[in-house]
């Protein structure tokens, strides 16, 4: 069978969850083999895991770092063909502390469900997406870290037998604090990411960028020079040395689109540009653009998508 | 409390480094030691006050104790193609055509040099630098001996994929004694991110990935590490291995080398070790992605047009 761990989020399961047991159920049908899905026990809604494809759920006590997940999960693989994982900021820790204790063939970044399944053979971003690499990962028990937002779901359904699990991690570290933000999207997997730079003259303006971004649903970004003058935080600068988004719409308002942004966005669906200079070299990489002012554009744009919505 | 003592001179060099970075600092190991500054001119200006006890009493745990601390750290340095350079692969397609390219030092791991050099200006420590590959990675573990590590290791092996390179460096560390090993959370080449969380697992160490903060008090380290729609706070003992990014330390601190740095460089020790070749994943080809077709311009003062090619062309709301 395929495991797959299951990530939860404040006793919930969010889009990247059903997305991990898609591409679970995507590979094990292609291998003629079912799926076991790994998740905590305080998550509330395990059924629903059936829904995408989950033959066997297996629920327990998770262990509060991601090596002590990992060696939950190490203890649970018998009769794995393969195992899958969200590439969320804790699967690209567990992923990889897995394939170390099984001895796997891991491959992360990955933007495609298996090409071939003997031996695996995925594709993934390399070369921060300047390049796609063809992996193939048979010198150990494949592993794949998938990146959200990248696969899409798929229902379809599977036995959804439920059942508990007492296998216990080694935490090697304590967790002094935990701060999630609440009823923010997480940017790595947001679907939609409205993102400003310097053309936004000064934090006070972003108010109607995170309009726009309420209207949309979407997460809000921004470039790196605004987050190192610290008119945003850090946790929002996209690109190189950055968060690598992967949503369906990248909004860039006020971002000229320097090389190393540009590392952090080019996986985007479709890329909307609005800047003031019409030479900006965020242009070239644009699907769709507007020369004007982010002042009059953000507003104007924010509006006719407010009409768009109690139309559709 | 654990007493950990540097030797004097390198209080000198600490008590500069705290007094410009004192400010909002959480309990680390620095503010442990406010007394640092005093030498005999001090002692003299602070008369009997608590502090002055306080004082006496460190000092004497400094005659009893005169064992300089000095802590090891590891400094894991990628190799890795210059962020504008143009990416080629070969004929058969199976591997980066380097002619042409600029190597530099991977930059998440740049964030990871410059807080080693921050840590041994505050506290005092001895840096390594390693890469896993071959020589001619050696001028990247060059400019990071010039930026200020002490020693460079080049273990001499293909870095065919991360669990080869994290079994390399296992190796090395299980040879060596480190506290601190500081890697970058990803490598700009190939985008895997895997290394570090590796390598912790082999050696059975803590690990904070995603690292955007890191006190050290001690053996006690509290790290910040960036999670999903937030942030995290966790506390280890040493060693630990982190894999780091922007915030460990700013954009601002990272260092270029200068003329004397490049000279010492010259003569700070460089040593290969073999290493061992291996490999769980092999690259079979390589692809550029499918070039953007031309961006559609839409003007300004039609909005609702680039609404309804988002709804209907792009099907992207």
């Amino acid at each position: 069978m395929v495991v797959v761990f299951v990530e939860t989020w404040n006793q919930g399961l969010k889009k990247a969850s059903f997305e991990a047991v898609s591409y679970a159920k995507t590979w094990a049908t292609a291998a003629g083999v079912g799926v076991k899905a790994i998740v905590n026990k305080e998550c509330t809604s395990v059924a629903d895991l059936a829904q995408y494809g989950a033959d066997e759920i297996i629920t327990l006590a998770t262990s509060a770092t991601a090596f002590g997940v990992a060696q939950q999960v190490n203890n649970m693989l018998d009769g794995a063909i393969g195992v899958v994982v969200a590439g969320t900021n804790f699967g690209k820790s567990m992923a990889p502390a897995l394939a170390a204790l099984v001895g796997g063939a891991l491959s992360t970044n990955t933007t495609s469900t298996p090409k071939s399944t003997s031996p695996v053979r995925v594709e993934r971003g390399a070369f921060s997406s300047k390049g796609i690499e063809t992996i193939e990962l048979a010198g150990g028990l494949p592993i794949i870290s998938f990146v959200p937002n990248s696969i899409g779901l798929v229902e379809s359904p599977g036995a959804g037998t439920i059942s508990e699990s007492s296998a216990s991690g080694n935490d090697l570290l304590t967790v002094a604090d935990r701060t999630v933000a609440s009823g923010k999207v997480a940017l790595p997997e947001a679907e939609i990411v409205v993102s400003a730079g310097r053309g936004m003259k000064g934090p006070e303006n972003w108010g109607m960028v995170e309009e726009l971004a309420t209207t949309l649903g979407a997460a809000t970004a921004c470039s790196k020079p605004v987050s190192d003058i610290g008119w945003r935080p850090h946790s929002e600068h996209v690109g190189q040395t950055g968060i690598q988004v992967n949503p369906n719409l990248y909004i860039a308002i006020g971002i000229s689109g320097a090389i190393q942004h540009l590392a952090g966005v080019s996986a985007s669906k479709t890329i909307v540009v609005v800047n003031t200079d019409p030479e900006a070299p965020f242009f070239k990489a644009a699907d769709y653009g507007i020369v004007g002012d982010a002042f009059e554009v953000v507003p104007k744009l924010t509006e006719s998508l407010r009409a768009f919505k109690a139309n559709h | 409390m654990q007493l950990i003592t540097p030797s004097f001179s390198l209080l000198t060099n600490f008590a500069n480094a705290h007094a410009k970075s004192a400010k909002n600092r959480p309990i680390s190991y620095s503010s442990l030691h406010p007394f640092a500054p005093l030498g005999k001119k001090s002692v003299k200006a602070h008369n009997h006050s608590p502090k002055f006890l306080d004082l006496l009493c460190m000092h004497s745990k400094f005659e009893a104790k005169p064992k300089k601390y000095n802590m090891n750290i590891l400094v894991c340095i990628s190799h890795v193609p210059d962020t504008t350079a143009k990416i080629n692969f070969t004929a058969d397609g199976t591997a980066l055509d380097p002619a042409g390219v600029q190597f530099v030092i991977n930059p998440y791991d740049e964030f990871g040099l410059t807080k080693a050099l921050h840590i041994k200006e505050a506290q005092g420590a001895n840096i390594t630098v390693l890469n896993v590959g071959g020589p001619e990675t050696e001028p990247t573990l060059r400019k990071a001996l010039a930026i200020g590590a002490d020693t460079a290791v080049r273990i001499n092996a293909t870095p065919t994929d991360a669990i080869t390179v994290a079994q390399n460096i296992k190796n090395h560390i299980s040879a060596n004694a480190y506290d601190l090993i500081l890697c970058g959370q990803e490598s700009i080449d190939y985008n895997g991110g895997q290394v570090p969380a590796m390598l912790a697992a082999m050696l059975e160490l803590p690990f904070v990935n995603a690292c955007v903060g890191l006190d050290l008090s001690g053996s006690e380290a509290t790290a910040k590490a960036e999670i999903d729609g937030g942030h995290a706070t966790y506390k280890a003992t040493l060693p630990l291995v982190i894999g780091g990014k922007k915030g460990l330390v700013e954009e601002k601190d990272l260092r270029i080398p200068n003329m004397r740095g490049i000279m010492t460089a010259r003569t700070k020790p460089l040593a290969v070790e073999e290493g061992t070749n291996g490999g769980a994943t092999s690259a079979k080809s390589f692809a550029k992605p499918a070039s953007k077709s031309a961006v559609t311009m839409v003007d300004a003062d039609n909005i609702d047009e680039l609404v309804r090619l988002l709804h209907e062309e792009a099907k992207a709301i």
